[in-house]
């Protein structure tokens, strides 16, 4: 059996509303990791001990176990204490959580790393402490930052074919799925690595415009 | 003690960072809209001092007072951190390395701490950001971010920044000694114009020139005391101190 190509059109459909759902899970959970970058990056760094504990319990399990058993935690596991999640928003929370751990990391670094002068600057103006870290200091950390978190936004559309193991059709179980039905696995994995491609071509375009935005900025 | 104070009252002011002492039993007192001049050498605790007055290097001994209210004085913990933040936003404070808001335009940099503490509308802030920023020569790049101006500029509009809170007074730290050459008088303009205005300020220079043709008056510093003070024309011309005298021999002819 050689290649054939002209079998793609046909199920074309279904490859693409996969690409779509891929697309939507990255966006929700690259946003969900950058907010919560910053939320656990301040948790961290300031918050009090009593919050700070359990916070690093939790940073541990996002970071030193695998993102599949995350996974199943949170969409098998959660149901045990009545939280029904439909796939996809299990989905988002996983990889959307595991990133914001690594995201975190960065801001943290990013924020110490931010000149004092800034922090006094805000101070010396009337702000308290919280509010020249939420004006002054994070939006600038941030900014520090955009070309690192860039590239785990890059990984997180990697490891957004694992929410397949949850059932969400993306685009890797659904060029599975076609596989099963045509018998062709080298046209449509071939098909399906394409479209994360061009979706990785596209991420790659947002950031640089967004580093271009800031450039003038920092 | 008494109640009674000057506009600006400083107190036996004693600072230590761990065993080392930086200020030793400094008093000073400055009246409303007067203008002194700190000099002295690197490392004598002049922008400690200058810190201590905003409570940015809180002191370890004595006592702030700010037209009538002591700037350091004790409360629970959270009580003087409005406290705090309610002096501050009447000391401006002008930093060597401007410490501009590099993500902020200039405009944003002058309207952002008015609007979040003093509810300033919009619209009133635009106003008031042409305003301040008119008074330094800067309307023209009001809505430049920093990357985009020149030292000189940068510092034109942290002055800005700072007078946009209506400051009682005004702290001065080398404000100028981060600037090429050529760009020093611009920024001394300003803070000439705003010695006519008769802003308080307290300006700590090493530009000796600078500080005779504004300061009414000069205090040297050395090892964190006070050796010598007096007007401008006898402090620089008939200086009584050995210590003065050698300094102003160093800074003087080292200017020239
Ligand atoms: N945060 C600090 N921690 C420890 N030592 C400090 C700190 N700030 C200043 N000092 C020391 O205090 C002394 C006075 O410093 P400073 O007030 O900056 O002097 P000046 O402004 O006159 O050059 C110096 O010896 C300096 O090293
Ligand atoms: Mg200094």
């Amino acid at each position: 059996m050689g290649l054939d190509f002209s079998i793609i059109p046909k199920y074309l459909d279904v490859v693409l509303l996969g690409a779509a759902w891929t697309m939507g899970i990255t966006v929700a959970s690259a946003i969900l990791s950058f907010f919560g970058g910053i939320v656990f990056a301040v948790i961290a760094l300031y918050a009090p001990w009593i919050i700070r504990q359990p916070f690093r319990l939790i940073e541990w399990v996002f970071m030193g176990t695998p993102l599949l058993l995350q996974l199943f935690l949170i969409y098998f596991g959660l149901v045990q204490i009545g939280i029904d999640l439909p796939a996809f928003v299990a989905g988002i929370i996983g990889l959307g959580l595991h990133f914001a751990v690594y995201n975190s990391e960065l801001i943290q670094t990013a924020i110490l790393a931010v000149d004092k002068g800034q922090m006094e600057a805000a101070r010396t103006l009337g702000l308290s402490r919280g509010e020249a870290l939420r004006k002054v200091v994070i939006p600038q950390a941030v900014r520090a930052v955009i070309p690192p978190i860039g590239n785990n936004m890059i990984a997180l559309l990697k490891d957004s074919a694992l929410v397949s193991v949850i059932g969400v059709s993306e685009l890797t179980l659904s060029a599975q799925r076609v596989i099963g039905k045509t018998y062709r696995p080298f046209e449509f994995y071939i098909l399906a690595a394409a479209f994360y491609y061009v979706i990785n071509l596209c991420m790659e375009w947002v950031q640089r415009k967004i580093e271009r935005r800031i450039a003038i900025s920092r | 003690m008494t109640e009674q104070t000057d506009f600006v009252e400083i107190r036996h002011a004693q600072k230590s960072f761990g065993a080392l002492e930086v200020l030793k039993d400094i008093s000073l007192s400055v009246t409303r809209g007067q203008i002194v001049g700190i000099i002295g050498s690197s490392g004598s605790g002049k922008s400690t001092l200058l810190r201590a007055i905003n409570d940015l290097d809180p002191l370890t001994g004595g006592e702030i007072w700010l037209d009538g209210v002591q700037v350091n004085k004790s409360l629970p913990h959270r009580q003087y951190e409005k406290h705090i933040n309610e002096m501050r936003q009447q000391v401006g404070m002008v930093f060597q390395h401007f410490n501009l808001f590099p993500h902020m335009t200039a405009r944003e940099n002058v309207t952002m701490a008015p609007k979040m503490l003093k509810g300033l509308s919009q619209e009133a802030a635009d106003k008031l950001a042409e305003e301040q920023l008119d008074k330094v020569g800067m309307l023209e790049r009001i809505d430049y971010y920093p990357s985009q101006l020149s030292g000189g500029q940068k510092q034109r509009v942290a002055i800005a920044r700072a007078l946009a809170m209506k400051p009682k007074l005004m702290l001065f730290d080398e404000a100028t000694s981060a600037l090429d050459p050529e760009l020093v008088e611009e920024v001394n303009l300003v803070m000439k114009r705003l010695a006519e205005e008769h802003m308080t300020m307290i300006i700590v220079t090493h530009e000796m020139d600078f500080a005779a043709s504004v300061c009414d008056r000069v205090l040297f510093m050395d090892k964190g005391v006070v050796v010598e003070e007096g007007p401008p024309a006898t402090m620089f011309k008939h200086p009584t101190k050995e210590r003065t005298r050698e300094f102003l021999r160093k800074h003087i002819e080292g200017a020239k």
